[in-house]
């Protein structure tokens, strides 16, 4: 198993080997997805869409419908006006979306296709919508192109009216269908008012009734997008995916923005309970609080099992912020940090984490798993988590693997479930232990099998 | 089976629904098969409608994806943006393992220029000539490929050039594939790219030594385990098994390619084109096999046999039919009990949408709709109607081949008279397509879309739907089972008798898994009495 990576790093300056990122477009089909009644469309080649739509198919094992202009030699050498203009026909003739959220691809970018024109050039249904974002695929990477398609959704939808609703705003980031779900749990709970978008829960975790609807039940509802320009104030979860989005919302209708990390762990949910319950006036719940307690219970019961094991871990930057700290709260050495998605934030982010802890660690934004591997063969680590592509490299040195981030190809049911909130951080623990034990039962000697540990 | 005409008259309301435009561009790609009207014409093989929820691909998942990518001893650089070659990274299950004597195996790997906004300004040709010089460097492999993404045609980046440098300066050789995905109309260009890069730089430049019954079998990808299923039937016979283009294949078996006696056709669309360049230069036949299903491998080793016409050949392949069919035994029986006179409805790339179709049968099951989704005409309707389709703008961009005979390596192994009998006998040189194979009132569509397909689920009630993973779930959706036969969810081999039986065990366990009867909870299906009897109570 990737026998071909040799322990010696050799400078790298051009090849990337094995990315921990992938493009702009996917995160921006991702994040319209989680519009109610949305259709998203790619501007560009038809092969992009249906990698997109494959992709996220594999990880949510879902249905992921998504138009595509077909682009042709004669339309990447002419401009791709006529072909979107069609596009923009076709989809609300045949489909019938309530809104369809364009993003751009490499090809369109290159060519400089202007798509605010020709969507003022285009027919549009009364009372439907056509917002876009542009995501060129040289730039950033999945999680940036989340970002710049929330951020389209406020720039073309939300307005202030001068209507103040008592809610709160919430952009969860790119998280799993189960994690919005519990963000939302954890919010009602409260008894707090709220608005999330996007909200791919009900969309990616559909139910099977064999009523089949190209368009589910959930997602945010276009008015609620609107209406978040009369929100209280606005917590972008996650600064990577997040921020961008809050910020555009303070600018354009003067919605306070906070920023928080993820709320994986302790701290990070204590910080987002503590930010909703002051912007909302709403106590933090007796059961949240119970919950809150039970993991510490966990923790303080099975510390024996993780504390001290030195972890790798890759992924998106803001899972990443998150499980760092959450592994820190757990007593365990996050030993090497490593996104693909670039920005130097994430770095100046990670290290302080890391040496306020004392954990000689390397934290890398821009980064490929043929490096992971490379640090982890100069020097080893107890536990590696990241996402299915992890499993060579676990399978290579022999190391356990936790499944967690995006994509999980390899396993089912992880959608659904939490890795946020007091709930989400008791299914980490779980997952963490059990790895760790898994492997220690594997190994152990028939004379040091445990029947109890 | 609906009736013939009602069948077309619902066809017709389908499409219907369509914007004039749309409907302009869908029309002829269905059709209700009507053997009274043989031959009926297909269109194929032209434009995606923009705005269409398409089940299609691109030119360069046609070409790295499908051709190239298996190829394990060569490292394939994407050049582009990190997406297309991140999303054709171990994606298709096209299995490859490192046997004795080889030294590569590069598959688990992703090799990516990852081209930023700096490149697109200024241009690529220096990240990828400093990339491959780095992949050189680490990895020494014997060839490199460079496979195109859009904006590399855009920008005008020379990647030809830049294959002539890395082969003078680095020393190996380097082969250029322009496969931007807006060429063609879709995953088909991308084949033929890639079949005529490998014919014009790798076939032909090796020197294996001459065996008896050489062959290659062409148009296998190995997915599952496919490839070696039917590398180890056809060895227990005798043959000499040159190269496999491209499952578990290498390019240094393919060097040799044009020392083959015979050359197999597995998947016609993606390989038809080396096959036809290898027997116009080198005068190598080649047959339409198809390894899935019982009676259609026994075929296929029968005509293999038969086209070499070797006593020992034919004997040891009845050993081998009759051993093989002795292994499985009755088992394909118990699954045919719980498929039997249920129905098929098929939708898969280039040729498994006609190779299925007789899986299915062996287990009672009509095969009631099939499509393709990059096929040409020919696929549909049979090779002989090539000469007749016209060339549009978009399959005229890519290259098509000159190719000459070469005196040196030409020859013929069947005498004239030899050629024409076994022309009746088996698919030399042939491929029937998908028409002539479905029965009266069932439905053939090219290129379908979500909206067709939801329409046809509705339409024809199909018990299994066989197709790929943007379909799969929307079909289990409704309440369908739904087989991937790109992937095969992950099971297989499906190829050969053992893979039979397999195929049979994955489509009676899908169809009876129980997840499907508890679909109803039971407030909706159960009178709700005793609620009002404690109410009462209350």
């Amino acid at each position: 198993m990737l026998d071909h990576t040799p322990k010696e790093c050799i400078e790298r300056k051009a090849i990337v080997i094995n990315p921990a990122k992938t493009c702009q477009p996917l995160g921006a089909t991702y994040a319209a997805l989680g519009i109610h009644n949305c259709l998203p469309h790619s501007h560009g080649s038809q092969g992009c869409q249906m990698y997109f739509r494959s992709h996220l198919s594999r990880h949510f094992r879902e249905p992921v419908e998504a138009s595509t202009s077909s682009f042709t030699e004669g339309s990447a050498v002419f401009g791709g006006g006529s072909n979107l203009k069609t596009s923009i026909n076709n989809v609300f003739a045949i489909y019938n979306p309530d809104i369809m959220a364009i993003h751009t691809t490499c090809l369109s970018e290159t060519i400089g296709d202007d798509i605010p024109t020709y969507i003022a050039q285009a027919t549009i249904p009364e009372g439907k919508f056509v917002i876009h974002a542009n995501t060129p695929s040289y730039v950033g990477s999945h999680i940036v192109g989340f970002s710049n398609m929330t951020k389209g959704m406020v720039k073309y939808l939300s307005v202030n009216s001068n209507q103040p609703n008592g809610k709160l705003n919430i952009i969860p980031g790119f998280v799993n269908p189960g994690d919005m779900r519990e963000i939302k749990r954890m919010l009602k709970s409260m008894g707090a008012e709220f608005i999330m978008f996007p909200d791919t829960s009900g969309v990616l975790d559909a139910a099977l009734t064999s009523n089949y609807n190209i368009f589910p039940e959930g997602g945010t509802k276009v008015e609620d997008i609107i209406d978040a320009g009369n929100s209280i104030a606005t917590l972008a979860l996650g600064s990577f995916a997040s921020a961008d989005s809050a910020f555009e919302l303070k600018k354009k209708c003067k919605v306070p923005a906070r920023t928080l990390l993820t709320p994986i762990g302790i701290n990070a949910t204590d910080d987002f309970l503590v930010a909703a319950s002051r912007l909302t006036g709403k106590e933090v719940s007796m059961e949240l609080e119970e919950e809150r307690g039970q993991v510490i219970d966990i923790m303080a019961d099975l510390h024996q099992h993780y504390h001290g094991k030195k972890v790798a871990l890759f992924g998106d930057p803001d899972i990443l912020i998150g499980l760092t700290a959450f592994l820190l709260e757990l007593g365990m050495i996050p030993k090497y940090v490593l996104t693909g998605t670039p920005g130097e934030a994430f770095e100046k982010e990670v290290r302080p984490m890391l040496e306020e802890a004392g954990v000689d660690g390397k934290v890398k934004a821009a980064g490929d798993l043929f490096t992971l591997h490379q640090w982890i063969k100069e020097e080893p680590v107890d536990l590696l988590m990241g996402t299915t592509y992890g499993k060579y490299i676990s399978r290579a040195e022999d190391i356990p693997l936790v499944r967690v981030g995006f994509p999980i190809m390899d396993r089912g049911v992880h959608s659904y479930l939490p890795i946020v909130g007091y709930r989400g951080a008791m299914r980490l623990v779980e997952m963490i232990s059990n790895t760790l034990l898994d492997r220690v039962d594997r190994d152990a000697l028939d004379e040091d099998m445990e029947l109890i540990m | 089976m609906k009736d013939k005409s009602i069948m077309k008259e619902e066809l017709g309301k389908m499409l219907d629904k369509y914007p004039a435009a749309a409907f302009k561009g869908r029309k002829g790609h269905t059709l209700v098969v009507d053997q009274c009207l043989a031959p009926q014409e297909m269109v194929a093989d032209t434009r995606t409608i923009p705005g269409i929820i398409t089940e299609r691909g691109c030119t360069y998942a046609g070409c790295k994806g499908v051709v190239v990518g298996p190829l394990k001893d060569t490292i394939a650089i994407t050049h582009g943006p990190i997406g297309c070659g991140y999303y054709s990274w171990l994606t298709r299950r096209n299995k490859a393992r490192k046997n004795e004597g080889e030294e590569h195996n590069f598959l688990a790997y992703c090799f990516s220029t990852d081209m930023q906004e700096a490149d697109i300004v200024f241009g690529g040709e220096k990240k990828l000539r400093a990339a491959i010089t780095e992949v050189v460097e680490i990895f020494h492999p014997k060839t490199v490929m460079i496979c195109a993404t859009c904006p590399v045609g855009l920008i005008g980046d020379d990647i030809n050039a830049v294959a002539v440098w890395a082969e003078k300066e680095l020393g190996v050789q380097t082969i250029a594939f322009n496969c931007e995905g807006y060429k063609g109309v879709s995953q088909s260009a991308g084949h033929h790219i890639a079949n005529n890069g490998l014919f014009k730089h790798i076939m032909g430049t090796g020197d294996a030594p001459k065996k008896d019954f050489s062959i290659n079998i062409l148009g296998e990808y190995n997915i599952g385990g496919d490839g070696w299923e039917i590398e180890r039937l056809l060895k227990i016979i005798g043959y000499n098994i040159i190269s496999i283009m491209s499952g578990d294949g290498t390019v240094e078996r393919l060097r040799s390619a044009h020392k083959a006696d015979l050359n197999l056709v597995q998947c016609h669309r993606s390989i038809n084109y080396v096959a036809e360049m290898l027997r116009e230069k080198h005068g190598t036949d080649w047959i339409k096999v198809n390894f899935l299903g019982i009676e259609s491998t026994i075929q296929s080793l029968r005509d293999t046999a038969k086209y070499f016409n070797d006593p020992g050949l034919i004997e040891r392949t009845e050993e081998l039919i009759e051993a093989e069919l002795l292994a499985i035994g009755p088992k394909m029986e118990k699954y045919r009990e719980i498929c039997k006179g249920k129905t098929a409805a098929l939708f898969v790339g280039g040729s498994r949408a006609n190779h299925f179709q007789g899986l299915f049968k062996e287990l009672g099951m009509e095969t009631v709709l099939a499509g393709f989704e990059f096929a040409h005409r020919d696929d549909y309707e049979g090779r002989e109607v090539i000469p007749t389709i016209k060339a549009n703008a978009d399959n005229k961009n890519i290259e098509n081949l000159v190719v000459e005979r070469d005196e040196k390596s030409y020859r013929l192994i069947l005498s004239e008279e030899r050629y024409a009998q076994l022309s009746k006998e088996m698919s030399l040189n042939y491929f029937e397509g998908m028409i002539k194979i479905m029965n009266d009132g069932t439905v053939v569509v090219d290129d379908i879309n979500h909206y067709e397909m939801e329409s046809f689920m509705k339409l024809l009630k199909p018990d299994v739907f066989g197709s790929g993973i943007k379909e799969k779930y929307v079909i289990h959706k409704m309440g369908t089972f739904s087989k991937q036969l790109h992937s095969y969810d992950y099971s297989g081999p499906f190829a050969g008798f053992k893979g039979a039986v397999i195929f049979a065990r994955d489509i009676a366990m899908g169809l009876t898994t129980p997840a499907w009867k508890l679909i109803k909870p039971k407030w909706k299906t159960e009178p709700m009495l005793e609620g009002n009897y404690i109410e009462e109570v209350g």
